[in-house]
């Protein structure tokens, strides 16, 4: 494979970049292989790549319906974090942050992780306690974070309404520095051109239509381009993942909903941070090429659609513009949705199942772009060594059964509220 | 915007209702001898099929009832809609 350095930039620039290397190769599916990775997005990638980093097994597939990267980690906000409450979370995502922070090197990738810090507002007295709590709790797991006061808040964003008399005012907020965004795109080709040139092979525009499984152990897969064996497979679909269960008899503590993002015409650079408004759900940041990026609530019942309805939007950006008035003035560039695998609990699942062989990689909710490294990472590490890790050991199946519950948010089984 | 035919008002707007999920799920019947598999079913886990679903609404912001939808979650085409306690066959 063909190092991405400025010294090969200058020599391909003699020949007009003709020359490049395809970054991955499109090879037709081979008749076995160790390990099949259902799903060519994010965490599919990032599996089928820890898999042949970490553990030596390259003879791995990936199937992908569409296209690799065209699914959620192509429709996300970018955002990458761990301010999480719980232990579980917490040290999933931050062990996910040190990844993050050495990906670009570690991918030979640019993949423009920029820490610029998130900040959850606070909007009331009782919500600046609940901040204080997380943030302890946080820091007690080693992740940064500082509670900010009101005129903390209003140095670093002044243009949000710090005015008297509004419905929302701004009491504090939480912030930890080391959050940020990186390029979702270049996450996936990052992942997808490492993992090829480990011998990895990536199968675009293949369907899975079903599974052999005999006496509780799975013995392939079969697809739109024909049959494939394997004992073991990793099934990373996201919003799809109720699709298959069904292909295997399974019914799974899983909603598939959609959520929406939208961003607005590029503007000079106004807003420097990620900011969350505290008193609903809504989430904004600015990318690098000067668009309002934006998201907010779920549509609010089950969607496979991956489009999103108007109510909703409305709703969300009218949280928008009582945060920060001047969103108002900007136009709307383009609005977009994506299938979310909502679990009862708001917290993922990264496990092995009661099928000898098949692994089981879901329930991101709201937040699975950020723990694209870690989740491919734990994910690699159950099903090469056919036992979760310590970090991926809390999200279990069967923790509903058990009543080990990960509740971040205290919301219950209704994933449709917010 | 989803029109939903409330079987009590008539045709209203999305705007008017509340989700309330999954309709065929059934609570377990509290006189019998329940495993704690049956509650696994009836809590957490969902079919939430691609294709026809038959979900609960509640017509909040107009007669607070609430009612049973048919609804494609892929297209969004709303089939049919009943009253809460009608029997689907």
């Amino acid at each position: 494979m063909q190092k991405y350095s400025i010294f090969n930039l200058v020599k391909n620039a003699f020949s007009n970049h003709e020359n490049w290397d395809l970054a991955w190769k499109d090879p037709t599916p081979k008749e076995e292989y160790d390990v099949v990775i259902i799903g060519g997005g994010g965490h599919g990638l990032a599996t089928a790549y820890y898999l042949a980093k970490e553990h030596n097994i390259t003879k791995v597939a990936i199937i992908e319906k569409g296209w690799i990267g065209g699914g959620n980690v192509g429709r996300n906000t970018t955002i990458i974090r761990s301010n999480y409450m719980h232990d579980e979370n917490a040290l999933f995502s931050e062990f996910g942050m040190d990844l993050w922070r050495k990906m670009s090197q570690d991918l030979n990738y640019n993949v423009m992780f920029s820490p610029r810090g998130i900040i959850n507002l606070a909007h009331s007295d009782a919500q600046m306690n609940a901040y204080a709590r997380r943030g302890n709790s946080m820091r007690l797991n080693g992740i940064d974070a500082v509670l900010l006061n009101r005129e903390q808040v209003k140095e670093i964003i002044p243009m949000a309404d710090f005015s008297e008399n509004v419905r929302f005012p701004i009491f504090g907020g939480l912030m930890q520095p080391s959050a940020g965004t990186a390029r979702h795109d270049a996450v996936a080709w990052g992942y997808a051109r490492q993992a090829d040139s480990m011998g990895v092979d990536i199968i675009q525009n293949c369907e899975v239509t079903g599974f052999d499984v005999t006496a509780g152990k799975i013995n392939g897969i079969r697809t739109s381009r024909g049959n494939i064996k394997t004992k073991k497979v990793g099934l990373c679909v996201a919003g799809s993942t109720n699709i298959l269960a069904e292909k295997l008899n399974m019914t799974l503590p899983i909603e598939t909903h959609l959520l929406q993002a939208c961003v607005s015409e590029p503007v000079k650079p106004i807003l420097d941070r990620v900011v969350t408004f505290g008193a609903g759900h809504f989430y904004i940041s600015q990318s690098d090429k000067g668009e309002m990026v934006m998201g907010g609530d779920l549509d609010g019942y089950n969607s496979y659609a991956q489009r999103g309805n108007l109510p909703t939007l409305q709703h969300v950006l009218t949280e928008g513009i009582a945060m920060m008035p001047f969103l108002s003035k900007l136009k709307m560039l383009r609005t977009w949705g994506g299938i979310m695998d909502m679990s009862m609990d708001g917290s993922p699942i990264i496990d092995k199942t009661h099928i000898d062989g098949l692994y089981l990689n879901c329930g991101w909710c709201y937040g699975g772009f950020k723990a694209t490294p870690a989740s491919g990472w734990t994910f690699a590490h159950t099903i090469a060594q056919n036992r979760v890790h310590e970090l991926n050991a809390g999200f279990s199946l069967n923790r509903f059964s058990t009543g080990h519950l990960i509740d971040e948010k205290g919301l219950g089984t209704k994933t449709w509220i917010s | 915007m989803l029109h939903i035919k409330c079987p009590y008002c008539g045709m209203r707007s999305q705007n008017e209702f509340s989700y309330g999920g999954d309709a065929s799920v059934k609570r377990p019947e509290l006189n019998k001898e329940i495993s704690d598999e049956e509650w696994d079913n009836f809590v957490y886990n969902r079919k939430s099929p691609r294709g026809k679903h038959l979900e609960l609404w509640q017509h909040l912001s107009g007669c607070r009832q609430w009612i049973k939808v048919e609804r494609d979650t892929a297209t969004h085409e709303i089939f049919n809609t009943y009253k809460a306690d009608e029997e689907i066959s």
